[in-house]
């Protein structure tokens, strides 16, 4: 008489549960791939396809698929750390196939040289350059990602990408070094993180 | 170019005047240790610096650390001065060697030394001997001089600490017993208050009993680190304040439990309150924090002491808070200025 | 204090509260009091850096070469928090370029170099007697034009807390505390000029209307609270009634704006707030007397008071200098001699906010206060760092009650979101906490760095997600231009398609069934028609899918395409060698469209009529 109770009451819950459960797979269904979009957010942007992929979007769908973390030169290792908090993986040094971390830049045209192609303009992810065919064309500096695109297509050569320079503006202050890493006997060790 | 950040006065506190105050706080009680139970303290003090010198330096070595500019901070120092103070002064000598060993290279190093010890090192050294080798805690610890049959030199203590009892077992017998806490919670189950009131160790009143009057110079060190702001008063008075609460509650009736008197002054409460609770390392940070800690601490002495298994309890009770630590931070952050009050 | 004050019974409204933490440095201060406030000398060049204050960097309206009066606006505001920039001295402007200026980053930036004539000729002022006589916009506009900025160190433009909306704000607080070790530049000015203080208390005043105006000043300046209670006797008596000197112990920081309302007023400032959010307005005895001298005087803000102290200095006291003056110059007027036994250390601003300058030369700006050249005894180099000890003196006075090692630990770690869920960000940087601190750890320089790390972050951030929108609208457009193309594809052929369907079927029923063959050749004749006239579509430049030419057009295209033709063999007679067989090519081929063309445009007629 006891199993037999428990045996009821074990469906019961199995069948409570399980409605409860179908329930919120119905009501509480996630709209779009919430992973993609957040592995989007921390990619930075830039659009550049050096990962291989044409744009950071699909790189995001990439990764959610099970694609390495280490392909975004742009991020570097910050955007690798963030990644690897946000999937709980091993953060895995940049790989070097798809190039190295580089400090921010900018791309400028030269714009005496340049002769109205338009090809950059196509090539460019983020619409940053102004211009028609015929006409100088030139880069919206605050929109320019320097994904360095428009580089290649250039038939005269006149763009060129320049490293972003701090400003008094920009400056910030950075982490104080710890002074008795300076001591001789820690001269060994340099190079360990603190 | 980068110049250094702002301020650029600093005040004149530093790392190795904090550990040179509290060390210094504790001499009237240390002298008054030896007053009263003899030169074993001293040697129990100059076994465990040397050892914790030495393994200090030696483990600097191997993390490629600067040796002398940590070595001089004197964290080492006071960690080993303070378990020596609350070690049985007739132990065997490696007692102390052990329990500083274990207090550097285990609860202070293998952490990430000097300000990463999630527990008290001297605590650690002093749990790791208490459970290894219980009988050595327990029993060896000095008569007071007023009750001892005869005087004991320097070279007594030496002999048996370095030889013990292998060599002269009466010598060891004539200077060693247990703790008057450890004595009265025995007792009781067999003699009334009275009855016990009346034995040498807790009759011979104020000068010769010894235990009460190294609590008091305790006590005076703890208050003179609270004058030089070293220490906060939150952690004592909790830890004194709850204990006394719990012993007034529980062990009214001195026929049954060890009274609020002997809780207070006959056991290593004030060193723990002042000297041991108040390792800032390992303690709660902020003042409602320390207010929880040191309150912990002091149940948690009680509770041991009366219905746990060991005489004393400091060590066991700082090493449990230690744990809970973190989680009272969490817990207890302070108010920030323009945030909603309630 | 407060509890005290609730066993004596006591129940009125205190004269001050306490706030929490803080520290008491020895204050150095009676050194550079002991004479009057210095007018230091005219000098031959000046430099006006463009970013004297917090916000927009200000616009050169002045061009190289050009004179200029003393007083006369040579930078414009760029917008709304910003400020105008003006000529300390008459003379010329010898160059607009990139400077060093006091900054602890040692950047350069842009600056208006004047030579000085010599003559300090202003331009032409309009001094007002009584501001009861002007209308509320042109007193605001005369404090905009004035360039003024906060005074006690922050440089905020006075303007734009002035423009606070006039219906919430209720309390003007006088900042006279000047808490900080060793300046005394606020001290001086309410020691020698309380009735100019006043006078800008009277201009905020008629902007506004307060409810109470509170003065507070510590108590280690007796003269200064004497000067200002003689100077109260003499104003109007409607003012004076809302008027509350109130004296308050010395401590660090006292003179912290939030700490300022707190200890006067009991409230507290909103984490992430303004003064303005209690109905407050806060501003210190320096920018009113400044405010005094623009409005009634209509002398913008071209000097300021400035302490010199530190015992390398043969000369300490307080000067009024021009802005833009060298610093070195300063300094050498004051006899230093810099100590050749050890690295010299200068601090614009007191020993606990200051920021030491380098070796070159560098303009007085807006908020140099105090010029600190102190000996290694004075402040001595602090010691190595050593760990945390966890010994909790940070967080006992810490005046923002935050737990400032951990805010070390996570700004070490790069922890930014538990930095900011810790208030990293309500932290005001007094150094209270590295003042006290054991083991000498540069706390507040973790937190700067906390600080702009997240803000730099932020800005990466918000750029990388307009870089995305962007990409994403880009992205669309070309999706949506790639099915239009492909919908005008389908049109044309389905067009084609007709046609053909009508070319094959007219024929048939024209002509008899029974001559397949004539039909056969029809349709090959009329396959060759369609793919001759594509064939010259495709030459022609004209967009595809365009309808068949009219004459007009096809007399246009051959005009062009002739004067194409002219061009290009006039390039080949010029032609280098190397490029002839190129020119030659592109002749040719030019030679052929117009044939095609002058062919299409003789075929044209019949069908045309």
């Amino acid at each position: 008489m006891i199993i037999l109770w428990s045996i009821l009451a074990l469906l019961f819950l199995a069948a409570l549960f399980g409605a409860l459960l179908g329930y919120a797979s119905v009501r509480f269904k996630p709209e779009g791939d919430p992973i993609i979009d957040q592995i989007d957010d921390i990619l930075p942007q830039t659009q550049c396809g050096q990962c291989g992929y044409p744009g950071c979007r699909p790189y995001a769908e990439a990764i959610a698929n099970g694609d390495p973390i280490n392909k975004c030169p742009p991020g570097g290792e910050s955007t690798i750390q963030e990644l690897a908090d946000l999937l709980d993986v091993e953060p895995l040094p940049l790989d070097a196939e798809h190039g190295e971390e580089k400090p921010k830049q900018v791309a400028i045209i030269r714009e005496d040289e340049c002769i109205g192609c338009t090809k950059c303009i196509q090539a460019c992810p983020v619409d940053a350059i102004l211009g028609a065919a015929k006409q100088m064309h030139t880069v919206i500096a605050s929109e320019c990602t320097g994904c360095d695109l428009c580089v290649d297509p250039c038939p005269v050569d006149c763009i060129d990408m320049v490293p972003v320079e701090t400003s008094i503006q920009t400056w910030h202050w950075q982490a104080p070094q710890p002074d008795y890493k300076l001591i001789a006997t820690d001269a060994g060790r340099s190079g360990e993180a603190a | 170019m980068l110049t250094p950040s702002s301020p650029h006065a600093v005040g004149n506190q530093s790392v190795q005047q904090v550990m040179f105050s509290v060390w210094a706080a504790t001499l009237p009680g240390f002298a008054a240790l030896i007053w009263f139970f003899g030169w074993g303290y001293l040697i129990n003090a100059v076994l465990a610096v040397a050892t914790a010198l030495v393994a200090e330096a030696i483990i600097l070595r191997l993390r490629r650390r600067p040796v002398w500019f940590f070595l001089g901070d004197g964290s080492a120092l006071l960690t080993a001065w303070l378990l020596a103070l609350a070690l049985p002064p007739l132990a065997p000598w490696w007692i102390p060697v052990i329990g500083t060993l274990a207090a550097i290279v285990f609860a202070k190093h293998l952490y990430g030394g000097l300000g990463n010890n999630p527990f008290n090192p001297a605590m650690v050294g002093y749990a790791v001997l208490l459970i290894s080798f219980p009988v050595e805690m327990t029993t060896r610890w000095g008569i007071p001089a007023a009750l001892a049959t005869e005087a004991h030199s320097l070279l007594d203590s030496a002999r048996v600490i370095f030889a013990g009892l292998r060599v002269d077992p009466a010598l060891v017998d004539g200077m060693t017993m247990a703790t008057p806490l450890d004595v009265y919670k025995n007792d009781i189950a067999t003699l009334d208050a009275a009855e016990l009131r009346a034995e040498p160790l807790f009759s011979a009143g104020w000068r010769v009993y010894g235990w009460e009057w190294v609590s008091g110079l305790y006590l005076l060190g703890g208050l003179y680190l609270l004058w030089r702001r070293i220490i906060t008063w939150h952690i004592p008075v909790a830890v004194l304040g709850s204990l006394t609460l719990l012993a007034l509650l529980f062990s009214w009736n001195p026929d049954l439990r060890v009274p609020v008197d002997l809780h207070l002054l006959g056991g290593a409460t004030m060193l723990g309150a002042f000297f041991i609770a108040t390792d800032p390392v390992s303690a709660a940070t902020s003042n409602r924090g320390k207010l929880v800690f040191g309150a912990g601490i002091g149940i948690l002495i009680y509770v041991i002491r009366t219905w746990g298994n060991y005489p004393d309890a400091v060590a066991f009770a700082v090493l449990l808070m230690n744990f809970a630590a973190p989680l009272i931070d969490h817990y207890t952050r302070p108010r920030v200025y323009g945030e909603g009050r309630s | 204090m407060n509890l005290m004050r609730l066993l004596r019974g006591d129940t009125d409204a205190p004269e001050w509260y306490d706030f929490p933490g803080g520290v008491h440095p020895p204050e150095n201060k009676t050194q550079s009091l002991r004479g009057p406030i210095a007018e230091f000398p005219l000098q031959e060049e000046y430099v006006v850096p463009l970013n004297q204050h917090i916000g927009a960097v200000s616009v050169p309206v002045v061009e190289v070469g050009e004179s200029v009066l003393t007083g006369q606006v040579i930078a414009e505001a760029a917008g709304f928090i910003s400020a105008p920039a003006h000529a300390p001295t008459s003379g010329t402007v010898t160059a607009i370029e990139d400077r060093p200026v006091p900054h602890p980053s040692g950047l350069t930036t842009g600056c208006i170099i004047i030579r000085a004539d010599g003559h300090d000729t202003w331009r032409p002022r309009t001094p007002w007697a009584h501001l009861q006589d002007h209308h509320h916009t042109d007193l605001l506009a005369r404090i905009q034009n004035a360039g003024l900025t906060g005074l006690g160190g922050a440089s905020f433009p006075t303007a734009v807390k002035l423009a606070a909306d006039r219906n919430h704000v209720d309390t003007l607080i006088v900042n006279g505390t000047e808490c900080e070790p060793y300046i005394t530049a606020d001290h001086a000015l309410m020691r020698e000029r309380p009735q100019q203080i006043l006078r800008g208390i009277e201009v905020a005043h008629e902007l506004y209307d307060f409810r109470r105006i509170l003065i507070g000043v510590e108590d280690n300046k007796p003269d200064a609270v004497s000067a200002l209670r003689r100077a109260l006797t003499a104003i109007p008596a409607e003012l004076e009634a809302r008027i509350e000197l109130r004296v308050f112990p010395t401590r660090y920081p006292s003179g912290g704006e939030k700490q300022l309302v707190y200890l006067l007023t009991g409230q507290e400032v909103p984490a992430g707030g303004l003064p303005t959010d209690l109905g407050m307005l806060c501003h210190n005895v320096g920018t009113l007397a400044a405010l005094a001298d623009a409005v009634f005087d209509d002398r913008p803000l071209i000097s300021r008071i400035t302490t010199l102290t530190g015992n390398q200095l043969p000369w300490q006291g307080n000067i009024e200098v021009r802005l833009g003056t060298d610093i070195r110059t300063i300094l050498d007027w004051a006899g230093y001699q810099p100590d050749p036994n050890r690295a010299e250390r200068i601090i614009m601003g007191g020993p606990m906010m200051g920021f030491a300058l380098d070796q070159r030369q560098l303009p007085l700006v807006k908020a140099t206060n105090c010029l600190l050249v102190p000996t290694e005894q004075e402040l001595p180099t602090p010691p190595p760092a050593k760990p945390c000890i966890r010994c909790g003196q940070c967080e006992q006075v810490c005046p923002a009650g935050l737990l400032p090692q951990q805010l070390m630990w996570f700004a070490q770690s790069h922890e930014w979101d538990k930095a900011e869920s810790h208030h990293l960000f309500d932290c005001i940087e007094c150094g209270a906490c590295a003042y006290v601190c054991p083991s000498h750890i540069p706390l507040v320089q973790y937190y700067r760095f906390a600080k702009g790390s997240i803000r730099r972050e932020q800005a990466e951030h918000r750029q990388s997600e307009r870089a995305r929108l962007r990409f994403e609208a880009r992205q669309a457009r070309l999706e949506r231009e790639a099915a239009e193309k492909e919908a005008r594809r389908r049109q044309r052929a389905e067009a084609a398609r007709a046609r053909q369907a009508e070319q094959a079927t007219t024929p048939t029923a024209d002509s008899s069934p029974a001559d397949p063959v004539a039909a056969a050749v029809a349709r090959s004749k009329a396959r060759k028609q369609a793919s001759q006239s594509a064939a010259g579509r495709a030459t022609a430049t004209v967009s595809p899918g365009a309808p068949e030419l009219t004459r007009e057009q096809l007399s246009a295209r051959l005009d062009s395409q002739r004067r194409r033709l002219e061009k290009a063999e006039a390039k080949l007679a010029a032609a280098a060698p190397e490029h002839q067989k190129a020119m030659e090519t592109t002749v040719s081929k030019l030679r052929e469209q117009i044939h095609k063309t002058e062919q299409q445009l003789a075929d044209r007629p019949e069908r045309e009529a």
